[in-house]
């Protein structure tokens, strides 16, 4: 067994403590400080696969925007934090139960006749610039120039709407 | 010759594959051997800015400062080490024990991350993430998430308040630092911080994109948290915000972390703007490019502690304002300025692409002065009205219609 691989083992074991945590603990805040640590295994995962950007990416978004955003919605309703004495689960736990798995059953079912498993990723030279490939596929013609901008107009309209819902309008 | 510790690390990468380890055993604990020896490195310098922070702030308030241990009081830091490990430590009723605990180790760890990515000579450097810019934004997240959790888990109402204003500050800060950050970016064609520093010549970033440094050095300010953007710790409002209820060695580490937040972002505006390791002889001699980071590093800290022990805490309004009205489409501006600026100079010879970008930060400058100065002559007509300090009330419906 290699060093990678013993590190894939331990960040996926904590990964996956840490969503199950984040699912089973009472306490809300817990719950979001959980989710960071498995949020974070996930970029650790995306550091141990060479896709460097994405990591950052996903450190920057998940834990800098939407994880403080929750933890701070979290601590502004101050009742909620402490945790209550009753069920964890409410009257639609069933659905809830049945699209979990079928969702995993079908990742299994598409994955499994995916041959990527057994090959082993060829070897990229140290000099490949993979931030500058994602750069250009992200705005050439012929790649993911249309994805790139209608995410783009999506953003700026969500922007715009934020404005326009927080604007103080003096009558 | 000039580099020992990539020397080092070279004999004992021998050393190790001589013992007949696997070589990618040997990788990893070469890593390990050298995260523990920049974070010493580093921890052990912490240990003298306790001395510059005291001294300087001494000088700067027309004192002596410590200078009774040793020559100059360089012995006081370690006193003061003492004194941190040997109070008593306190953790307060109804504390999250362990969120409370953790907190100020998230907020020294991040800041330890941040040392990852910075080059401190052209060899030596933690390791050359091609997205090293983008790293430095993602830690500073992950510092965000050591102060909130520090406030929540206190069981304090001063401690939450601080924990709000920091997010509502870094949070709002990192828009005007992220836009003005890709300046430099845009200008070295590479979001690698070492590769930024490899392509700042012959003259540094500074000289021909003065603005977004500018830009930079404020929002850096503010993601520390230090006068005049410290309402997270606004000792006349809410006491001393998130770190109220910590005592001895874990007050100790968010003082720390603080000390060394601001050298460690001294160092990372010296790496984008003022050449990093960058100087005489720092090429063929790396190890005077650690010299030179550090003089470079010391300087932007003694220029952040100028601002901070100079200027008057902002109410948090003001802060606001600032950041979203007037840096935040500034930075847009510059950002688009230079991108296009950069895109038509480029082909040009050195010395007129630099007049030219340096002519067109000048004017930038001139027209954001000339706006504001517009803009103060409106609110000071506004302010200079005359305002009725109270107002009589209205009378009651009741009587009027009588």
């Amino acid at each position: 067994m290699t060093g990678i691989q013993i590190i894939f083992i331990i960040v996926a074991v904590v990964t996956l403590g840490a969503g199950l945590m984040s699912v089973i603990t009472r306490n809300l805040v817990h719950a979001a400080l959980w989710l960071v640590l498995a949020l974070l295994g996930v970029a650790i995962f995306f550091v141990l696969l060479n896709a460097s950007f994405l990591a950052v990416a996903q450190v920057v978004i998940y834990i800098g925007a939407i994880a403080i955003l929750m933890i701070f919605t979290i601590m502004l309703t101050r009742r909620v934090a402490v945790g209550s004495a009753d069920s964890q689960l409410n009257a639609n736990w069933g659905w809830a139960a049945f699209i979990a798995v079928a969702l995993f059953a079908g990742l299994v079912w598409l994955l499994s006749g995916w041959n990527g498993f057994n090959i082993t990723a060829q070897q990229m030279s140290p000099r490949t610039d993979t931030i500058r490939q994602l750069g250009t596929a992200l705005v050439s013609p012929s790649a993911y120039v249309i994805p790139f901008e209608v995410a783009s107009i999506l953003l700026l309209a969500a922007l715009v709407g934020a404005i326009v819902v927080a604007w103080d309008r003096k009558s | 010759m000039g580099d020992p510790v990539t020397a080092i690390s070279q004999w004992l990468e021998s050393l190790f594959l001589g013992w007949g380890l696997a070589p990618g055993w040997v990788a990893i604990i070469q890593a390990f051997i050298g995260v523990v020896a920049i974070a010493t490195f580093v921890l052990l310098v912490d240990i003298l800015l306790v001395w510059v922070e005291r001294k300087v702030v001494a000088r700067f308030q027309d004192r002596l400062g410590p200078n009774r241990l040793g020559p100059f009081g360089l012995i006081q830091p370690l006193a003061d080490v003492i004194k941190l490990l040997i109070k008593e430590d306190i953790t307060p009723i109804g504390a999250d024990r362990i969120v409370y605990n953790l907190a100020p180790i998230m907020a020294l760890a991040t800041v330890l991350l941040l040392w990852a990515v910075v080059p401190l000579a052209p060899t030596i450097v933690g390791t050359d993430l091609n997205v090293g810019v983008l790293y430095i934004v993602a830690i500073g997240a992950l510092g965000t998430l050591g102060i909130i959790m520090a406030g929540w888990a206190s069981n304090n109402k001063y401690a939450l308040l601080g924990a709000f204003r920091t997010v509502a500050q870094m949070v709002s800060y990192e828009v005007p630092m992220v836009i003005a950050i890709m300046v430099p970016v845009i200008l070295a064609g590479s979001m690698g911080i070492n590769t930024i520093v490899f392509s700042q010549s012959p003259v540094w970033y500074v000289v021909t994109a003065p603005m977004a440094a500018l830009i930079v050095l404020i929002s850096a300010i503010a993601e520390l948290g230090r006068a005049p953007f410290d309402l997270a710790e606004a000792e006349s409002e809410i006491v001393a915000g998130f770190h109220i209820e910590y005592t001895g060695m874990k007050f100790g580490l968010f003082y720390a972390g603080e000390l060394l937040h601001a050298l460690t972002m001294g160092g990372i505006i010296a790496s984008l703007f003022l050449g990093g390791w960058r100087g005489p002889g720092a090429e063929t001699y790396p190890i005077l490019g650690v010299f030179y980071f550090f003089l470079k590093s010391f300087f932007l800290y003694w220029v952040i502690m100028w601002v901070k022990y100079s200027l008057p805490r902002i109410r948090i309004d003001h802060m606001l304002n600032f950041n979203w009205k007037f840096l935040t489409p500034l930075s847009l501006v510059v950002l688009l300025v230079t991108a296009v600026l950069h895109k038509l100079l480029v082909g040009l010879p050195d010395w007129q692409y630099v007049i030219g970008m340096l002519l067109a930060n000048v004017i930038l400058f001139w027209g954001t002065l000339y706006v504001l100065r517009r803009y103060a002559r409106t609110e000071r007509v506004q302010v200079a009205e005359p305002m009725p300090v109270a107002v009589p009330p209205a009378a009651p419906m009741s009587s009027s219609q009588s």
